[in-house]
């Protein structure tokens, strides 16, 4: 009887009691791995729009903010979180080394995204805009980007969904977020194997990125009515 | 001989393509099915070659049931041009013309060296082999599609809008150079479009569909204009049917009065007796354009090119009663030039021996 | 800081394997070898279903499920498959680590390689795969004189953003008692060897650097010069590894 019950406890399905058992505490991973997953992409996005709008009007800056964002894009995430403190004089385990990284790779995604976002509006769109006299910055604002939301949309979904599981591997080096239950349930699983932790961070992570995800297509929905008045 | 037996095409929506067609495309001509969108003109094309499978009836190809035939061995002797090419962007043009022939292991060798020739044939210039298909433009692309038709010298062509995504005067000269190649080759044609122009142009006969895939009329241009059999193939046909259909009528040898002339760098000419128009020719006595002798020549001494009139068409001797009747209403003296086939002038005729001409020739005209 | 880091990286004695210390070699070539399996496994499942559900429009689904994969935190499914696995494999290989830490570099390079071979094919221009069945071809001439080699840049696009990610994710191996690496960044940080950690860092990021480097060499010459326009000076340039991922998300939405 007593076997089974442990048994029982350290289940995989037991991830519920897991968490309603240290509630508090992972209630404040989940709230910081939420922080750490959206901010950067927001702030990515604002460092984006400009850049990328640069590179579509005036051509010659494309293939070089182009490369240059492609190689940041390379770099692997942890290589980023270590190699961020020492290029920026921060301490090594500097509170901000996790969001700077996070948001290098969100502009690096999403400059090109922005870029053939804006390429997908018809020439015809814009000059329209133009001879009705508007200032290239109000058609930006008011045409162009509008126009640009589906494609920047997709590049914000990949953006956002990759990073719940970047901050996830940023936990494997201290840092305090959903990464940590791993960490705890890696090193409760000895000897023997010790599931609700992985279990209860593998859901909540996914929960996340899924919630994370609704939440742009929802954005997108309601930033583009017309393409919903094409579907139906 | 492609010959359609009772062929319907049915989706399982239930809309009817094609309904009921019998349609004969006789070998060595050139078979219009012209119509407007939905009218399954397309579908009917693509049930020949099988890229869509009739719901029932019989497509004959000579006396062979094309359903008989595995699908890839009867496309392979099936020449077949669509919209846009269709080229295969990764291969060289020599090499998307020698496709089927690498299909049907001809050698490779000899495989392109056909190919060369036809791309020759279909006038494209040697150096444009080794090119890949971005880099042509789209009337060249429509060419390397024609030769790549050609290239296993298939007895049968089937075009679907082969000249529609071109511009108009890139159009023409596709279209007159594929009358020249069909001239030589003399395939069994049949020819898709949705332009009433082209189809009177190109076809030896003419099939007009209705929507709903039912053959309106089967007919001859010249007889789809002077007798169109419904008040739909009229309206399709378009107008100025009378006047278009003189363009099938042959004028035969028109009787010409003699014209003076002036030749170009001549000193002008004074005085006019009544008629103030005269004839400029150059020194092969090519007609260059009328010369207005009440105009103000200040600053002239010699008939030059500036001072010409070169409103009006030219008629060649036995071309037919509508280009002699344009060469008459668009010259301003009124006289209509007519030239031999070397372009050199032969002389002159009015309006009025024309309408001679036409009212005598009737032979479409409806009783 | 950067003057330490470029010491601890010229220092010969830590590139070679000591009694105590695995060297650079090793591990470079430990993480090499995790990547390299992973991608093979993973091609050679995504690769025939893509051109198979390119081409026959089946199956559609399965492009989606792969690319919910994409939620999973490789972090969490790394500990728990270690935690199922590694057990079973008692004694001094190590198997037990090995084995999930290849399912989940897997798992991780299978969405994109799918999802781009799928669109790949199904970009293919609709008049191009006319004209191949209507001239003849047979469906499988079709798929592969036609339909791969046009789409080769949007499935070399996917194998590069797959070998990326398997890189960095490779590093989290270290965080099990594997090579690779990760081993330098997690030691470092275990014993606050910070030139070593960055150093890590340098060398992982300078291999996905040389990886893609090499595939897009590779992709120049055996993607046709009609498709990538390099037959003028007016340079198309490969696809950007980034727009894997955007097409991804394209794929996603069907």
């Amino acid at each position: 009887m007593i076997a089974l019950a442990d048994g029982a406890s350290s289940s995989p399905l037991h991830f519920v009691e897991y968490f309603l058992d240290h509630r508090s505490e992972d209630l404040g991973l989940l709230w910081s791995h939420t922080w750490l997953s959206v901010v950067p992409v927001i702030v990515g996005l604002l460092i984006a729009l400009p850049l990328g709008w640069v590179a579509r009007r005036h051509r010659w800056t494309y293939p070089p903010i182009m490369s240059i964002t492609g190689v940041l894009y390379t770099i692997p995430s942890i290589a980023l979180f270590v190699l961020v403190p020492p290029l920026l004089g921060l301490d090594t385990l500097d509170p901000l080394q996790v969001p700077i990284a996070l948001t290098v790779y969100s502009v690096a995604l999403l400059v090109r995204v922005v870029a053939d976002g804006l390429a997908s509006v018809p020439e015809e769109t814009t000059q329209a805009a133009t001879a009705m006299g508007f200032r290239p910055l109000e058609r930006f604002f008011k045409v162009e980007l509008p126009i640009a939301v589906p494609v920047i949309a997709a590049g914000l979904r990949v953006a956002v969904v990759s990073n719940v599981s970047i901050v996830a591997v940023a936990g494997t080096i201290g840092l305090s977020n959903l990464g940590q239950l791993f960490t705890q349930g890696f090193q409760l699983s000895t000897p023997d194997a010790y599931y609700p932790p992985i279990v209860l961070g593998i859901v909540l992570c996914v929960l996340l990125a899924v919630v994370l995800d609704s939440a742009v297509v929802l954005l997108n929905r309601v930033l583009t009515p017309w393409r919903r008045a094409v579907r139906t | 001989m492609i010959r359609f037996d009772a062929v319907t095409k049915r989706y399982p929506d239930g809309t009817v393509a094609v309904d009921e067609l019998d349609l004969e495309a006789a070998s060595g001509r050139i078979t219009v099915l012209v119509g407007p969108s939905g009218c399954g003109k397309t579908t009917s094309l693509r049930m020949v070659n099988r890229m869509i499978e009739p719901t029932s009836g019989t497509i004959w190809l000579d006396d062979q049931d094309t359903a008989t035939l595995p699908t890839h061995e009867l496309r392979r002797k099936i020449g077949y041009v669509i919209q846009h090419a269709g080229l295969f962007p990764h291969r060289t043009i020599v090499d998307n013309v020698a496709t089927v022939p690498f299909l049907l292991g001809t050698d490779k060798k000899q495989a392109r060296r056909t190919a060369m020739e036809l791309l020759e044939r279909v006038g494209l210039p040697e150096h444009f082999a080794k090119r890949y298909p971005a880099q042509l433009s789209g009337g060249q692309q429509q060419r390397v599609g024609v030769a790549r038709a050609l290239a296993a010298d298939p007895p049968v062509m089937l075009m679907d809008e082969p000249f529609s995504a071109v511009d108009p005067v890139v159009r023409e000269q596709l279209q007159d150079e594929f009358l020249r190649l069909q001239q030589e080759l003399g395939k069994t044609i049949v020819f898709v479009t949705h332009d009433i122009d082209e189809a009177i142009k190109l076809g030896d006969q003419v099939a007009v569909l209705r929507v709903g895939g039912r053959l309106a009329q089967l007919a001859t241009p010249a007889e789809l204009l002077s007798r169109p059999v419904d008040a739909f193939v009229a309206a399709f046909v378009g107008r100025d049917r009378g006047y278009r259909a003189l363009g099938f009528a042959d004028a035969g040898t028109l009787s010409t009065r003699d014209e003076p002339t002036v030749v170009l760098g001549a000193p002008i000419p004074t005085g006019t007796d009544g008629d103030s128009w005269l004839l400029a020719v150059d020194g092969a006595g090519a007609p260059q354009g009328w010369l207005d002798l009440g105009a103000d020549f200040r600053g002239h001494d010699t008939v030059t090119d500036e001072l010409l009139y070169r409103g009006g068409t030219l008629a060649t001797q036995g071309s037919t009663l509508r280009a002699a009747l344009d060469a008459c209403l668009s010259s301003p003296s009124g006289r209509g030039v007519v030239i031999d086939e070397g372009g050199a002038l032969i002389g002159t005729t009015t309006s009025r021996e024309i309408l001679d001409l036409i009212e005598a020739h009737e032979p479409e005209r409806q009783t | 800081m950067i003057g330490d880091v470029f010491t601890w990286l010229t220092d010969w004695s830590h590139w070679t394997d000591t009694r105590f210390d695995t060297g650079i070699i090793t591990q470079l070539l430990a993480h090499i070898r995790f990547c390299a399996m992973a991608l093979a496994i993973a091609m050679v499942i995504a690769l025939p279903l893509g051109l198979f559900i390119g081409h026959t429009n089946r199956g559609r689904w399965l492009v989606g499920a792969a690319n919910a994969l994409r939620a999973l935190p490789t972090v969490g499914v790394l500990v728990l498959l270690t935690v199922i696995i590694s057990p079973q494999f008692q004694g001094r290989t190590d198997t037990g680590f090995l084995i999930p830490t290849v399912i989940v570099l897997v798992l991780l390079a299978v969405p994109p390689i799918l999802a781009n071979t799928f669109a790949g094919v199904q970009n293919v221009d609709p008049g191009v795969r006319d004209a191949a069945s209507g001239m003849g071809m047979t469906g499988p001439q079709v798929l592969f004189r036609v339909e791969l080699p046009i789409s080769l840049p949007l499935i070399f696009s996917g194998v590069r953003s797959a070998a990326l990610q398997l890189i960095a994710t490779a590093t989290v191996a270290s965080y099990l008692p594997l090579g690779g690496l990760g081993r330098f960044i997690y030691d470092g940080l275990a014993q606050q060897d910070y030139p070593q950690m960055i150093g890590g860092g340098v060398l992982v990021a300078a291999l996905a650097l040389l990886t893609d480097l090499v595939l897009s060499t590779v992709q120049r010459y055996v993607v046709s010069r009609g498709i990538t326009g390099r037959y003028s000076t007016k340079q198309v340039g490969a696809p950007d590894p980034r727009l894997a991922v955007v097409t991804e998300a394209e794929g996603a939405r069907a």
